[in-house]
């Protein structure tokens, strides 16, 4: 190994020769700590956190497994394939008595219509829109209260919005749903009291917290020297802000809107109480009813009998739900890496 | 980095409590029975089930509490397929339905638990319309409900109201009353994507009585807030939902109020439902708003 790094060091460019440099320290420390003995506690310390750490993955699997393993019978069972078309839990289908294929939500009823693309779109609306609010509004928070804000501003400001957060969202669904609804119905005219647009504010008043609290973490973490030196070479106060800070910052707000999503597409309660809970496929209009994943599962659970096919399928939701989550968890750990990669690059 | 790999991790963690906690819930449905059921003594009963039957069977409870000392009742809704879920997982004894219970369901309980389902009409309800009070419409018949529920009537002036688009209330699928309009009303087609479904008859009322295009429907007993409508049978006059009108049948939506136990009913149960039955029994289902049986059904039930 380190044969090969100084035969491409002796004809590499600069860059080449610089890794080889930073490898040798380390390669020096490791050998120092190796001559020493560690004390037997530090190591049962460390093998506890590590045991620690991986009961966590194994919680997450397991759960996974245990959530799976309900639904999958569907594809051999007897008792599913009579009831229900696997290909009708995502297709749309011309049922009796519609005049066109539909996407339909009507899980009780003779047959009944298991499809789950109307509750993903509501889902993904809800918490689209709901990002749309906060994303901004949580940023622009930040942004004010770390870098503008007088401290005594600050010191009341600060805890007020984290407060938000210990809220419980069955009380802002409610909220939401006596007093939110009447006010955007007659502020904005909409055809449904309940509405994506009613879900998404109670929604965003709980993502607002998160992303403020992570956003405003980030940007005070950015270095000191950054802001000093933009300020020595003239910068504006808003310069610094949104040329130097914004950016060194932005790894961490985007972990914070990653974390936001996550909430905002698990919230169950405020949804369930504010959204009109009508499964109503309608990809652009926000102004209509919708009927999200978790509220399906929520309000349906609790009725089926174990083993049924709506059981299963509730089960299969929660499956999607979660595979949805840890796949834009994924690609939004992927991004933030990246933009991590940019900027200590330049 | 350190920051983005501990947010990520607090991510992790309340996906997972998020998860635990809908795997426990789910979970003390199946597996907790067994202990649950060893542990209620034969002083206790655990009623679940229909929300329109919540107030009453509550009210009953408290009733026959007073009268036996020592005896613990408990009473929670959910809906009349929640509580006949129950009845069919074990984790009630008696389950109040709105409905009958399905074919299906039946034929579940005799296979988990080995015995038939005994059904008991407790009670009288017409299943009322409701319409904000402001809005003056009559009566409407059955085929204007089908119309209007199916989603295929859209603004009330085509059923003789003012120009206003209709909005639809609905309850959620576990609910008796949902199946029993969607049974009576629907021929059992599908209700209107875009009907909004709420979690109780008394969230319908209040959803009603706020939403000037509103339409709801739900048991008489909780008619407050908002005016109740007549209804005409297709080929009929229309009938105001009454006590004599739902006694005598004439009532299109009038409906019997059901308790289930899965098996011949023994103990304390049925000492419930003794009571239940009895002249006082009917006295609190007039009390509360619902409509006492028919002296023929008391007859027939005995």
């Amino acid at each position: 190994m380190t044969e090969q790094v100084l035969d491409a060091g002796d004809h590499a460019p600069a860059a080449k020769t610089g890794r080889r440099i930073t490898l040798r320290p380390r390669r020096a420390r490791s050998k120092l700590a190796s001559s020493f003995k560690t004390p037997l506690w530090h190591r049962v310390a460390e093998r506890t956190i590590a045991v620690l750490a991986l009961t966590a993955i194994a919680a997450i699997a397991l759960i996974f497994i245990f959530i799976a393993r309900e639904a999958v019978p569907m594809f051999w069972e007897a008792e599913f394939a009579e009831e229900v078309e696997i290909r009708d839990l995502f297709l749309a289908k011309e049922w009796r008595g519609y005049d066109e294929p539909v996407f339909i939500w009507q899980p009780v009823g003779e047959p009944a219509k298991f499809n789950v693309i109307p509750l993903f779109v509501g889902s993904l609306k809800v918490t689209l829109l709901a990002m749309l609010m906060s994303v901004p509004l949580g940023i622009g928070c930040a942004m004010f209260i770390a870098l503008y804000a007088p401290r005594a501003v600050r010191e009341v400001v600060k805890p007020a919005i984290e407060l938000l957060a210990g809220i419980p969202s069955v009380v802002l669904g409610f909220f939401a749903l006596m007093v939110l609804a009447s006010w955007a119905q007659a502020t904005f005219g909409f055809h449904f009291r309940l509405n994506a647009v009613v879900a998404a504010i109670g929604l965003a008043l709980t993502i607002v917290p998160v992303i403020f609290t992570i956003a405003e973490d980030a940007i005070q973490s950015v270095p000191q020297t950054l802001t000093e030196a933009a300020l020595a070479l003239g910068a504006r106060k808003y310069q610094v802000a949104l040329r130097v800070v914004l950016p060194a910052a932005l790894p961490g707000i985007a972990a914070g809107v990653v974390l936001g999503f996550g909430r905002a597409i698990g919230e169950t309660m405020i949804v369930l109480m504010a959204s009109g809970n009508a499964a109503i496929m309608e990809l652009f209009d926000f102004s209509t009813s919708v009927r999200t994943v978790t509220a399906t599962i929520a309000a349906e659970l609790g009725e089926v009998a174990q083993g049924d096919p709506h059981w299963r399928v509730l089960f299969l939701l929660g499956v999607m739900l979660f595979a949805v989550t840890f796949v834009l968890n994924i690609v939004g750990d992927l991004a933030i890496r990246l933009l991590q990669k940019k900027l200590t690059a330049s | 980095m350190t920051k983005a790999y501990q947010n990520r991790s607090v991510f992790l963690i309340l996906v997972a409590a998020l998860a635990v906690s809908s795997c426990t819930s789910g979970k003390s449905r199946g597996g907790g029975e067994g202990s649950e059921a060893a542990t209620r003594t034969s002083s206790t009963l655990t009623i679940k089930g229909s929300d329109t039957m919540v107030i009453l069977a509550q009210t009953w409870a408290q009733a026959f509490m007073d009268a036996n000392p020592g005896k613990v009742l408990q009473v929670s809704g959910g809906g009349s397929g929640t509580g006949v879920a129950a009845l069919i997982n074990g984790t009630a004894d008696l389950a109040n339905a709105s409905r009958p219970v399905k074919d299906k369901e039946r034929k579940q309980l005799t296979k988990r638990r080995g015995v038939e389902a005994q059904e008991f009409r407790v009670a009288l309800d017409s299943l009322a319309v409701y319409v904000p009070a402001a809005n003056k419409i009559e009566a409407l018949t059955i085929p204007q409900l089908k119309k209007i529920f199916r989603g295929q009537t859209t603004n009330w002036k085509d059923v003789g109201g003012e120009d206003r688009p209709i909005v639809l209330y609905s309850r959620e699928n576990n609910s008796g009353t949902y199946a029993y309009f969607k049974e009576h009303v629907l021929d059992n087609e599908d209700f209107a994507a875009t009907a909004q479904t709420l979690p109780g008859t008394a969230a319908v009322i209040n959803a009603v009585s706020k939403d000037a295009g509103g339409i709801g429907y739900g048991g008489i007993a909780y008619s407050e807030g908002v005016r109740t409508v007549m209804v005409a049978p297709a080929d009929g006059d229309p009938v105001e939902p009454t006590m004599e009108n739902a006694t005598s049948g004439k009532y299109p939506l009038s409906r019997f109020l059901n308790i289930y136990s899965a098996g011949e009913p023994s103990g304390i149960a049925k000492e419930y439902l003794d009571f239940v039955l009895s002249a006082e029994g009917q006295k609190v289902v007039e009390g509360v708003g619902y409509y006492p049986l028919p002296k023929e059904a008391t007859a027939a039930a005995e």
